[in-house]
């Protein structure tokens, strides 16, 4: 990092030497010093995005090894490996070379178990990364595009996570596979076309496991390794969001530089992921396909889930009633495709428009580094809960017949009882987020207000006791002063009778304006009434004992 | 020739031919039969009375529902005539009946108190003795180490597990009915409950699962449950629902938790 030209004088030549060469014809020097002194803002649910990083590059190296081993070919095969129950039984080259990992390779099994668990966390680490940018707003302006891309990966995390657990050709992959097959066949006009092209003839052909293979290993992760290089690049330039706080604003970052200390805690978090992931790959067996046994078609287990991610899917297919339309001689199975693509369309739609819809619905244009606490939005927020709880009640589904056995209640019922929470449920999570978060809200206003509770019981001289309390420490007061009211478009608030403004005027216009102030507006201001607030001396709400009391304990 | 003739014909020769017949016979009885010690032990363990000490028990333990000539009552207990004593031993050996309480289906539980090899065989002797049936395997039948682990797999994964999950830990049915799991069950359980489809299994008979057959698929469901899981643990072997229930609760928990230990800050006193 010396300047171009001579090597100062405290860096060893041997340093100096290499690193002027390189200076001199990448200039990275430059870049590195502007770099690397990159402030970056503390907080822990920033590192959850990391998880997902950093399992996708363990997954990049677990997979490279597993590609070592694996043959993607569905040639039939006689069984004669070290697993004895499945000796002399005919299966794919696939699942044969997969059991030969599991057994044959050193360290084959770890590998194999590591690969699947960091494919789980990868997953998992993108949606929890996912809900803290939704509910903290951290996708408004300028970072919407950053939103599409986050969007884009976690679809394609889930076709990469189902071309992979295919991969090993075991039964439950392939009751899997099935059912991407009758998806693929319910699509109106296309599906018989593309489920040909797909497995390359009749069910389930011989070349799905080859193609699933190359979309696996070469296509998508290079599509997502490209789109999580654009993140980070976005996200790098744009500089990271920061909590409201103390001296935090719109255009400042308050935080550690890069290096050091940002990069030892990312080091140590990598540290973090890979142990937990080596942990669960050591302790915790997955994905057991030697007991699943090879893929017929004429097979299936009870107990036949996806991997968690595709839980939801599973879950909207087992709670959709049975109806088919038959029209003009072709069949539309809407028992198959309403399952398929309207709960995914709606998560997926909703993710990708909402940061627009909101701009939308408040008109707010403005640059955003200083995210909102969840309960500071709450119709945000409910919208977000009971995205949760939809999402939730179709995952929750998807297992329903482990529910029904573990929990010892009738399948049906849990069907039954499905398909009313997919539609109730939702509403419940919306109106009590509500409430929860205009709750905090009083909380925070009344913090503000009174200060907090200090623990010390002070009596007066007339006998009333009440607990003194103290102003918040500055942080926590910067720390919720940070609020802003959610904006209103200007002019939704037009009196009735009232000329409202241009582009308010029409239908549209008008549920736009409705929108605008039923989801903007300050609902409970921070220093509401509480202006001549002070900290002591006010008996009825905080008083321990009142004067009644004191009357009582002489009277007896 | 002609002497033997003459001697054919003579009076006694019928009475001679019988009694060399009833000898033969007799010899033939005494080296094919059961010893007479044998025959002695099961008149003295009751054999010779199966039924009838079978009948007794039957109508203190099973006629409340069964009807005391096991003819059923509705809304409460199947006839058990043809049932077979397979029937019997399996359902009383595994607990199942007697019945506690009128149920979707009747639980495996801890067997009566009365219960034991003995009682067992009364009963199965006389529901056997009602209308015939399945009757209990010989041990040799249901030897584990006799099967062919691979061919019972393959049977297993074919015929069973559509029920009882991969490796038999169970599964849900429809109606608060369930296949249970396989994990208790003993080899002559398992065969009994193929030849006597109980509750909502259907029945495998010897036409569809031959007896060697039914001796592999033992060989592995034994097999297979007594395999120790070489990847760790088993997480009760009920494939993803378990798994991504640790990869939430413990990975992203433990990741979490490490988030909020390194970006922990030192609270400034006040």
């Amino acid at each position: 990092m010396s300047p171009s030209g001579g090597p100062d004088a405290n860096v060893p030549q041997a340093i100096a030497g290499p690193s002027g060469f390189l200076d001199d014809r990448l200039g990275a020097g430059n870049f590195l010093k502007r770099n690397l002194r990159k402030v970056f803002p503390d907080h822990w649910s920033f590192l959850l995005g990391e998880i997902a990083l950093y399992s996708f590059i363990i997954l990049l190296l677990t997979g490279t090894f597993l590609t070592f081993f694996f043959k993607p070919s569905m040639e039939h095969v006689i069984y004669d490996g070290a697993y004895e129950p499945l000796k002399g039984v005919g299966m794919s080259a696939a699942y044969a070379s997969s059991l030969e990992i599991s057994f044959d390779v050193r360290g084959g099994l770890l590998m194999r178990q590591m690969h699947h668990w960091a494919a789980l966390l990868f997953v998992a680490g993108m949606m929890v990364h996912m809900l803290r940018v939704f509910f903290t707003g951290a996708y408004r302006k300028p970072r919407e595009l950053n939103w599409l891309i986050g969007v884009l990966l976690l679809t394609l995390a889930l076709a990469e996570g189902l071309t992979g657990y295919s991969l090993p050709d075991d039964l439950l992959s392939g009751a899997g596979l099935r059912i991407t097959e009758g998806v693929a066949i319910s699509l109106p006009l296309v599906g018989t076309w593309i489920t040909f092209f797909l497995f390359g003839g009749e069910y389930p052909g011989e070349d799905v496991i080859s193609r699933f293979y190359s979309l696996h290993i070469l296509l998508i992760p290079g599509i997502l390794l490209a789109l999580i290089s654009a993140h980070m690049i976005l996200m790098w330039v744009q500089k990271h969001t920061q909590m409201p706080g103390k001296g935090r604003t719109n255009n400042n970052v308050v935080g550690a530089p890069f290096y050091p200390a940002f990069m030892a805690k990312a080091g140590a978090y990598f540290m973090f992921t890979f142990g937990v992931i080596a942990l669960l790959g050591t302790f915790a067996q997955i994905n057991p396909i030697w007991i699943f046994g090879p893929y017929t078609p004429a097979d299936i287990s009870a107990g036949s889930q996806p991997d968690f991610y595709m839980g939801f899917l599973e879950g909207a297919l087992r709670l959709m009633p049975s109806w088919e339309i038959n029209f003009l001689g072709f069949t539309l199975p809407m028992s198959v495709l309403i399952p398929a693509l309207v709960p995914m369309g709606i998560i997926m739609t909703g993710l990708a428009v909402y940061p627009f819809a909101e701009r939308w619905i408040t008109g707010d244009n403005r640059e955003h580094h200083v995210v909102d606490r969840p309960r500071n939005n709450p119709h945000r927020t409910s919208i977000g809960i009971s995205a949760i709880t939809f999402y939730g009640v179709l995952w929750l589904l998807g297992a329903n017949d482990e529910i029904s056995w573990v929990f010892k209640v009738s399948l049906n019922w849990t069907t039954y009882i499905g398909r009313v929470l997919i539609f109730v449920a939702p509403v419940i999570a919306y109106i009590v987020t509500y409430r929860i978060c205009l709750g905090l809200q009083r909380k925070d206003a009344a913090i503000i207000g009174h200060g907090v509770e200090s623990g010390v019981i002070k009596r007066l001289p007339h006998g009333e006791y009440i607990e003194v309390h103290v102003p918040p420490s500055a942080d926590i007061e910067a720390h919720m002063r940070g609020k802003e009211p959610v904006p209103v478009l200007t002019g939704a608030d037009t009196e009735p009778g009232g000329i409202p403004p241009k582009g308010m005027r029409g239908p549209i216009g008008k549920l736009k304006a409705r929108m605008s102030t039923a989801y903007g507006g300050e609902k409970i201001p921070l220093d509401d009434g509480h202006h001549d607030g002070h900290h002591d001396g006010h008996g009825d709400e905080h008083a321990a004992v009142g004067a009644g009391g004191d009357d009582k304990s002489i009277t007896r | 020739m002609n002497r033997i003739t003459a001697r054919r014909r003579h009076p006694l020769a019928r009475y001679a031919v019988l009694l060399l017949t009833l000898g033969l016979l007799g010899v033939a009885y005494t080296l094919a039969a059961p010893t007479s010690e044998r025959a002695d032990a099961a008149i003295a363990s009751g054999r010779a009375d199966d039924v009838a000490e079978g009948k007794k028990l039957f109508e203190q333990s099973c006629a409340s529902c069964h009807g005391l000539n096991a003819e059923g009552i509705a809304n409460r207990g199947p006839s058990l005539v043809g049932v077979g004593a397979a029937s019997v031993d399996f359902q009383v050996s595994s607990g199942r009946m007697p019945l506690a309480q009128l149920g979707a289906q009747a639980p495996r539980k801890k067997p009566a108190p009365w219960v034991n090899e003995d009682t067992i065989r009364q009963l199965g002797a006389y529901v056997q003795s009602l209308g015939g049936g399945p009757t209990v395997p010989t041990q040799e039948m249901v030897d584990p180490a006799k099967g062919d682990k691979s061919k019972g797999g393959q049977l297993f994964r074919a015929n069973c597990i559509q029920c009882h999950n991969f490796v038999g830990s169970g599964g849900a049915l429809t109606q608060g009915k369930y296949a249970p799991p396989l994990h208790d069950a003993t080899p002559r359980q398992i065969y009994e409950a193929m030849v006597t489809g109980p509750q909502a299994m259907p029945v495998f008979n010897d036409s569809i699962i031959t007896p060697e057959q039914k001796r592999d698929m033992i060989a592995y469901i034994v097999g297979v449950r007594e395999e120790p899981n070489p990847g760790g643990a088993g997480l009760g072997r009920i494939g993803p629902v378990t798994e991504g229930l640790v990869a939430w609760i413990v990975g992203i928990s433990l990741l979490a938790l490490a988030a909020i230990w390194i970006t922990a800050k030192r609270r400034q006193a006040q």
